[in-house]
């Protein structure tokens, strides 16, 4: 009677059962892979919005402070988009006759909102405050990047909790001092560039950052890391 | 039993994208300024109810609002609240965030945004109507714009508006003190330097640094 399988299937029934273990982890790792990638996580990807605003225009072209616009990112969780009110502020007067800018003037005339795509959107069960971490001395762009050299708007983080953690797991390293939060060139101290405050001079971010954090009451990373300091 | 064979992989797959629902990321409740289907307006932002007096909002002091003389339409030449460091400290950084787009950190009117097109740039802060205006008269028109300039009620708070009043009056000092009047022990500011133009207005550059032929040329 002939054999029903080859002789080489023994050798490949081996390495298939010892190889599931490595099978089954690569997928794990590429699931992984995936949900931490922009193609989830949406990092680094510009949305359409209704008026391609570029906030590289209007806060390094023209020097604008962050809160001209987003005027409540001081006292409350939420930053603020501005009304149309605010945009008519300068375009009554410059770029009035712009077609870029048509649904600005229409949202004015109709008195309807702009519906803007909501660029940096946390799950809902999350609890975020901005005013916290301003009065911490967490700077706008440490979560936000570069976005005086953004001219579409994207988000910069992935806002997966592991990147959150990054830094409740060690404040002191993302600190600055309260004066230089919505400073968008801000750099870490280094012997070249030190950072003065208080009549000291700190020329590295270990000491800055661990002045910050017993200056401005940081609370400790037991107390941050807590589930409930986000899930509440 | 074929006929489950071909169903249960099929199951498998439904099952398993069943947890790709985003119910919990995506709660049934309004984040700020969120979209409603339910107002005809579509925000669910709602304006309060016209009357509404929010809490310690309720306007009292008719001075700390309006800055006109209780009574009168005259603006006052007096602070609702006493003047400390901390005040114009806070007035600094109100102004350089809201006003010095057009009036510059100077306050001399040379700010960026006017230079974009607008048909006038504002008046600087230190002419000699704007030295003798009084004090209530800056928080009015902070608080009700004047000609091109619009009102800035929404975005800054009274108290805030009050303490960029402030402010500007330190600059007003600033700009036109003499030595005697800097206290004793402070340190006298170096002079000014000469500026071609108007400081500000653009590519001004101090005389002293400016390329010119003066230059002492190279020993050769």
């Amino acid at each position: 009677m002939a054999q029903i399988f080859h002789r080489s299937t023994n050798t490949i029934s081996r390495a298939t059962i010892f190889g599931a273990v490595f099978i089954v982890a690569f997928l794990f790792w590429a699931a992984a892979q995936v949900q931490r990638s922009p193609y989830v996580t949406y990092a680094g990807v510009v949305r359409p919005q209704p008026v391609p605003f570029s906030h590289q225009h209007h806060v390094a072209g023209l020097g604008i402070d962050c809160r001209y616009c987003h005027t409540s990112v001081e006292e409350s969780r939420f930053a603020g988009i501005p009304p149309t009110k605010t945009c008519m502020n300068c375009h009554a007067q410059v770029w009035t006759k712009a077609s870029l800018l048509e649904p600005v003037r229409e949202s004015l005339r109709t008195d309807k909102s702009l519906v803007w795509t909501r660029v940096n959107d946390l799950p809902d069960f999350v609890y975020f405050d901005h005013s916290i971490h301003i009065h911490k001395g967490v700077g706008c762009d440490t979560c936000h990047g570069p976005v005086d050299r953004m001219p579409m708007m994207y988000n910069y983080g992935s806002l997966l909790m592991e990147w959150c953690l990054n830094c409740h797991r060690a404040p002191e390293k993302n600190l600055r001092p309260r004066e230089q939060v919505f400073n968008m060139r801000y750099q870490q101290p280094s012997s070249d560039n030190p950072v003065l405050l208080d009549g000291r001079s700190f020329s590295d971010q270990d000491s800055l950052g661990t002045y910050l954090v017993t200056k401005y009451k940081v609370r400790t990373v037991a107390d941050i890391t807590s589930c409930d300091t986000c899930h509440r | 039993m074929a006929d489950l064979r071909k169903i249960a992989p099929l199951g498998t797959a439904v099952l398993l994208l069943a947890g790709c629902r985003q119910d919990m990321h995506n709660q049934p409740r309004f984040k700020p300024l969120a979209k409603s289907d339910f107002y005809t307006d579509l925000r669910s932002a709602r304006p309060p109810v016209e009357g509404t007096v929010a809490r310690g909002d309720l306007r009292a002091d008719s001075y700390l609002y309006s800055g006109m003389i209780p009574g009168s339409d005259t603006p006052g030449e007096y602070m609702p609240f006493p003047v400390n460091e901390e005040v114009l400290a806070r007035g600094r950084e109100r102004f350089n965030i809201y006003c010095t787009p057009c009036h510059s950190r100077l306050g001399d009117g040379n700010g960026i945004v006017p230079t974009r097109g607008f048909a006038r740039k504002p008046p600087s802060f230190h002419i000699d109507r704007l030295r003798k205006a009084p004090l209530g008269h800056f928080f009015d028109i902070i608080t009700h714009g004047f000609g091109i300039m619009p009102d800035y009620a929404a975005q800054i708070a009274p108290k805030d508006r009050w303490a960029i009043v402030a402010y500007i009056r330190a600059l007003q000092l600033s700009q036109n003190a003499s030595a005697d009047q800097i206290p004793r022990g402070q340190a006298m500011p170096s002079p000014m330097p000469k500026f071609r133009g108007d400081p500000g207005s653009g590519a001004t550059l101090p005389e002293s640094a400016a390329p010119s032929k003066a230059q002492p040329e190279e020993p050769k």
